[in-house]
């Protein structure tokens, strides 16, 4: 067999590798279809990871090109590079808070686009590469990928602000026609080495302007759509460097996530009923819509008033927001729910799809503070229960209960469904101040005769509404 | 014209292997709860870190004799695909730790 593997110019070593990259593959499929059962999740996380690892240690390895290994000198600088990767990983991994989650997933995803851009960058000069198309599709889309996560990531953490305007959309197309215009231009003709390397950092350049300037009018509950977007593009950007390389492992794995990613977006866009469309124009924020509407002043409560209500209630639904993450009141609100329960009240939490920043936000987030997972209840299986609850506390959330959602058509958010909080007998918000939601429009639930304010920080608050229902 | 349609008709496999792809990877997540959507999503993002495979053929082959934009661009090359790689599946780890530690209770 050996002879006949060396007559066609193959390595047992080749063979190994391919074989490797089947299994990596399978193991990324199995993986994350592991992932979506809460039972076998973390398995999932873990074989996907086994299986990456395993591709990389054999590509370092067994990878031929022109007949020749990684010599040990590349081989080392590549570990060394692995291994400086792979500690900063950790650290930033390790270190940050559970609220800052999502700007970190949209961190890591910037790291990938980048990567992709500069693979797809470097091999569009190498001679013996002679797929044009795919490289360049791959250096645009890694591009946009890295500076629109870069950019999302800025968003979330609050260090980058929204632009509103009605000409990004034009521009944003005008960018896409020009990029597919010069695309065509490096494509259709023959050009000399030189020409085509300018024309490629060109390329780059316009491709990571149109990253930014696409993200940057994109704000409020849209922004975990944008984010699986562009997870979604990160993965089509592998694929096409892995049709460089003719490598299944990365075809596979790319397109893989790049669908997942896209059919994910699509669930998103629907929990919000918007089109994908709608999202990508960024028609949020506009403000202005339902201000001619009349409304009364908002009616503060005191902690007593509040501690009575709830210790002497049947039912108790707690609507959480991204208020409560930034607040990190998720331990004290599991407390608070403890010591209702002790007094014999029930008490749920309501999960609106896109509370928070990202899908299943609020999940994971009470999943920290021991929150037992039956006490989470969806939107759907909540909603027709609302009449029947004595007292809705919504800490932090604004949009995700905004009745004019239901009934007013020139509201932004028109026609998303919310919780319908406003149903329940009595309400009662925890708020820092009378800011609007992250979509900017007015919220007339907090003028509703039935609604209680409580202002002050999320955290504070509780903890405060605690210590008084433990005196009760 | 005919160059891409060359080009098709060589890659045949793997368009074949991208059809069927994008039909699993829907298929995968459409029953997903939503409780587990940031985990996935998360998940995914790790395995799009997949570029590290080309990162690592290209550093892999380059000359190293000299220092030329090439080595440095593919160093940072690898570099960002393995804080892709190990940091998205670090941070999938700790957020679904979480749903396991709930469950011993």
């Amino acid at each position: 067999m050996d002879t006949y593997i060396s007559q066609i110019g193959v390595t047992t070593g080749d063979v190994i590798l391919e074989f490797s990259y089947l299994i990596a593959a399978i193991m990324f499929v199995i993986g994350l279809k592991f992932m979506s059962h809460p039972e076998t999740a973390r398995k999932g996380n873990i074989w996907a990871a086994v299986g990456m690892g395993l591709a990389m240690v054999t590509t370092l390895f067994l990878h031929r090109e022109n007949g020749q290994t990684i010599s040990l000198i590349n081989g080392m600088v590549v570990v060394a590079a692995i291994v400086f990767g792979s500690i900063l990983g950790i650290i930033i991994a390790r270190r940050v808070k559970m609220t800052a989650m999502p700007q970190l997933v949209s961190l890591f995803n910037a790291t990938g686009g980048g990567a992709s851009a500069l693979v797809a960058l470097m091999e569009y000069s190498n001679p013996a590469n002679e797929s044009a198309l795919v490289t360049l599709l791959g250096l645009v889309i890694g591009s946009i990928a890295f500076s629109g996560s870069m950019i999302a990531y800025g968003k979330l953490d609050g260090k980058v602000g929204d632009i509103f305007a009605k000409w990004t959309t034009y521009f944003n197309i005008f960018m896409l026609v020009v990029i597919a215009a010069v695309m065509v231009y490096m494509l259709a003709f023959d050009h000399d080495m030189a020409t085509m390397t300018i024309l490629s950092y060109i390329l780059l350049v316009l491709a990571l302007i149109y990253g930014v300037m696409f993200v940057m009018p994109i704000g409020g509950a849209d922004m975990p759509v944008v984010i699986s977007l562009l997870n979604s593009l990160t993965g089509i950007a592998a694929a096409m460097a892995g049709f460089i390389y003719h490598n299944q492992a990365m075809i596979l794995g790319g397109i893989f996530v790049g669908s997942a990613g896209a059919i994910l977006t699509l669930l998103m866009c629907k929990a919000m009923n918007r089109s994908l469309l709608n999202v990508i124009i960024g028609a949020f924020g506009g403000g202005g819509a339902g201000v001619d509407k009349e409304h009364g002043a908002v009616k503060e409560i005191t902690l007593s008033d509040a501690s009575v209500l709830l210790a002497y209630s049947q039912k108790v639904v707690i609507v959480p927001g991204y208020g409560l993450a930034v607040a990190q009141a998720q331990f004290v609100a599991n407390e608070l729910v403890q010591l209702l329960e002790n007094k014999g009240v029930e008490v749920k939490f309501a999960i609106h799809p896109v509370a928070g920043r990202m899908p299943g936000h609020m999940n994971v987030l009470l999943a920290e503070a021991d929150v037992p997972y039956t006490k989470l209840v969806e939107m759907d299986d909540i909603n027709p229960d609302m009449p029947n609850t004595d007292v809705t506390v919504i800490i932090g959330a604004n949009d995700v209960v905004n009745p004019a959602a239901l009934d007013d058509p020139s509201s932004p958010i028109y026609g998303m469904p919310i919780i319908n909080a406003h149903e329940s007998k009595n309400i009662i918000v925890m708020k820092r101040g009378m800011g609007k939601g992250y979509a900017g429009i007015e919220n007339f639930l907090f003028f509703d005769d039935k609604t209680r304010m409580l202002f002050g920080n999320a955290k504070d608050s509780l903890q405060k509404l605690v210590s008084e229902i433990k005196e009760l | 014209m005919e160059q891409i349609l060359i080009y098709f008709y060589e890659n045949k496999e793997a368009l074949f292997i991208i059809a069927l792809t994008i039909f699993l990877g829907i298929e995968v997540i459409s029953n997903v709860p939503s409780v587990l959507h940031t985990p996935l999503m998360s998940g995914a993002n790790a395995i799009s870190g997949v570029i590290i495979i080309g990162g690592i053929i290209l550093l892999g082959h380059t000359d190293l004799s000299t220092i030329s934009l090439n080595m440095i661009l593919g160093i940072f090359a690898v570099i960002f695909g393995t804080l892709n790689v190990v940091g998205g599946f670090v941070v999938t780890d700790r957020m679904l730790e979480m749903f396991k530690k709930k469950k011993k209770k």
